[in-house]
């Protein structure tokens, strides 16, 4: 913000930043060679639905497109919507596990479709789930709004977040990925769809 | 970036704030110039007096600006939380923050039973989001609403209004403490100088009257900002959750449960009240200590439920519409 904002008392709409999401795919080469996570072929939009019809009409024009190439061959499966707890809407792509590129692909195209109609500022963050033989789960999430990522990984049933491996994985990738430096941002994510 | 935003900014608002700085940096140099007139003109006491005054007014100033966060949280009897104690709360921070893009203040709750929140702090890294448990458990807010009122909160932290109204409020505590020390000054050590030294003697009663005139004005200037900041933290809280209707149910839910709590209790809340979601002291008492004067538009740190309804209504208004491409300058 500004000086000028300040004493005016008003905030400019944070744009998100989209293109460092195609980062991932060779992050995830990199992740399963040295960790042995690999994707689980899901993945969610975060994002705050406004009230109002503008936003209800795109939302449904994404979905139709999404949905498109359901059946072909890398074309997933149809994209769930849920609302959770906190009031935020998801949207979950799912696609094989050996296709992260289509993934990314739907991904980034819900992210285009909401800057373009406008709704920028209310992309929250993109999650894309991992998984390894052991069955511990591990996310990476995106923040629109820095271009950064984090790890995060919960374990069990509780509010528990498995540090060790996220710091873990910063490690690994911090060369591939942007990641986030200050860690007072990682936020958690229980029960996010999708992971 | 070639985006455009759905936002439309708010003019109006923008020109009353402007204003409302330019008429209060106007009094700031009028008063600036006359003191020095005064100093100049005037032999060692008066000169002293004007002194003690700005020093003793920018330090206390300077001091409840710096600890600001530690003050309010002492006044308010409140704990920080840590995100395993309130995970909610911490939860809907967090995500509002990563929205906005700002730094996560810390997050503490006050044990009053009247419904509300404030923030404070010079500035986001040293900023703390304060609720009531009043707010928390016994004002039945819906989670939106809940969110609604931290986000607006969360606006105060980014417009830094502490800072400014710190800033904004400089003058009249100096013009406070003049008028304050030329009376005692006047009290103790009029007859002394007196008889030698007419115009000192005239000096100390102008500084007196011209500090009255200017704390009377900057009191109503600062009451008039305050006001305004409300109204852009609530403007700024609504854009950000996109949900205004949450915002105004939120509004008039805690208002209506500030109405049915008696007044003593609110009494203790007074102090922080600039800061506040809603107002917690109906009257107000401005100059004097004692009796209360009657609920005053005037003097008020908030604006009116129904101003602030109203405001947040147009943006409920601007949502609703079809986007017809880029509107606005940015």
């Amino acid at each position: 913000m500004g000086f000028l904002d300040t004493i005016l008392g008003r905030t400019k709409p944070v744009q998100p930043k989209l293109d460092d999401l195609f980062g991932l795919p060779s992050a995830a080469v990199q992740l399963e060679a040295a960790t042995g996570f690999k994707p689980t072929g899901s993945g969610s939009v975060s994002f705050r639905a406004p009230e109002g019809k503008p936003f209800a009409d795109i939302q449904k024009e994404v979905l139709e497109l999404l949905d498109m190439d359901n059946g072909k061959p890398g074309g997933g499966l149809p994209v769930e919507v849920t609302k959770d707890s906190y009031g935020y809407t998801w949207l979950v792509v799912s696609h094989m596990s050996d296709e992260i590129d289509a993934l990314v692909t739907d991904l980034h195209a819900v992210n285009s479709a909401l800057v373009d109609g406008g709704f920028g500022p209310q992309l929250l963050c993109t999650l894309v789930a991992f998984t390894d033989d052991s069955h511990r789960r591990l996310s990476l999430v995106y923040l629109y709004k820095r271009g950064t990522f984090y790890p995060f990984a919960p374990l069990g049933g509780g509010n528990n977040r498995d540090n060790a491996l996220e710091l873990q994985v910063k490690g690994v990738l911090g060369d591939d990925l942007k990641f986030e430096q200050d860690l007072t941002r990682w936020f958690p994510v229980w029960g996010a769809p999708g992971l | 970036m070639a985006t455009h935003t759905r936002y439309a900014p708010d003019r109006g608002l923008t020109v009353r704030i402007t204003a409302t700085l330019f008429l209060l940096g106007l009094v700031f140099v009028a008063f600036v110039a006359l003191l020095i007139g005064i100093m100049t003109a005037a032999h060692a006491s008066g000169a002293a007096i004007i002194l003690v005054a700005v020093i003793f007014g920018g330090g206390s100033a300077f001091i409840s600006l710096f600890y600001s966060d530690k003050i309010a949280l002492a006044a308010a009897g409140a704990h920080e939380v840590s995100p395993q104690q309130a995970p909610e709360l911490h939860g809907i921070v967090d995500r509002l923050c990563a929205l906005a893009d700002m730094d996560k203040p810390r997050v503490a709750i006050a044990p009053a039973r009247m419904p509300n929140a404030f923030a404070t702090g010079r500035n986001s890294k040293n900023s703390v989001l304060c609720v009531t448990e009043g707010l928390l458990y016994h004002s039945g807010l819906t989670q939106e609403e809940l969110e609604g009122v931290l986000a607006h909160e969360l606006s105060h932290v980014a417009h830094k209004d502490v800072q400014v109204m710190t800033y904004a409020s400089l003058l009249a505590i100096v013009a406070g403490l003049l008028v304050r020390f030329a009376f005692y000054s006047e009290l103790f050590g009029g007859g002394r100088r007196g008889g030698d030294n007419g115009q000192a003697a005239l000096l100390i009663p102008l500084i007196m009257l011209a500090s009255i005139v200017v704390y009377a004005i900057s009191f109503l200037l600062i009451r008039l900002l305050s006001r305004y900041r409300e109204l852009a933290a609530d403007r700024s809280g609504a854009l950000l959750t996109q949900n205004p209707s949450a915002l105004i149910s939120a509004l008039t839910k805690v208002s209506q449960g500030m109405n049915r709590i008696p007044t003593q209790d609110l009494r203790a809340a007074e102090p922080l009240n600039a800061f506040y979601f809603a107002p917690a002291m109906k009257l107000t008492r401005g100059g004097g200590r004692g009796g209360g004067a009657s609920l005053s538009a005037l003097f008020s740190t908030h604006p009116s439920l129904d101003k602030r309804i109203e405001q947040l209504t147009k943006i409920q208004r601007e949502l609703g519409q079809v986007d017809s491409g880029p509107r606005g300058l940015r």
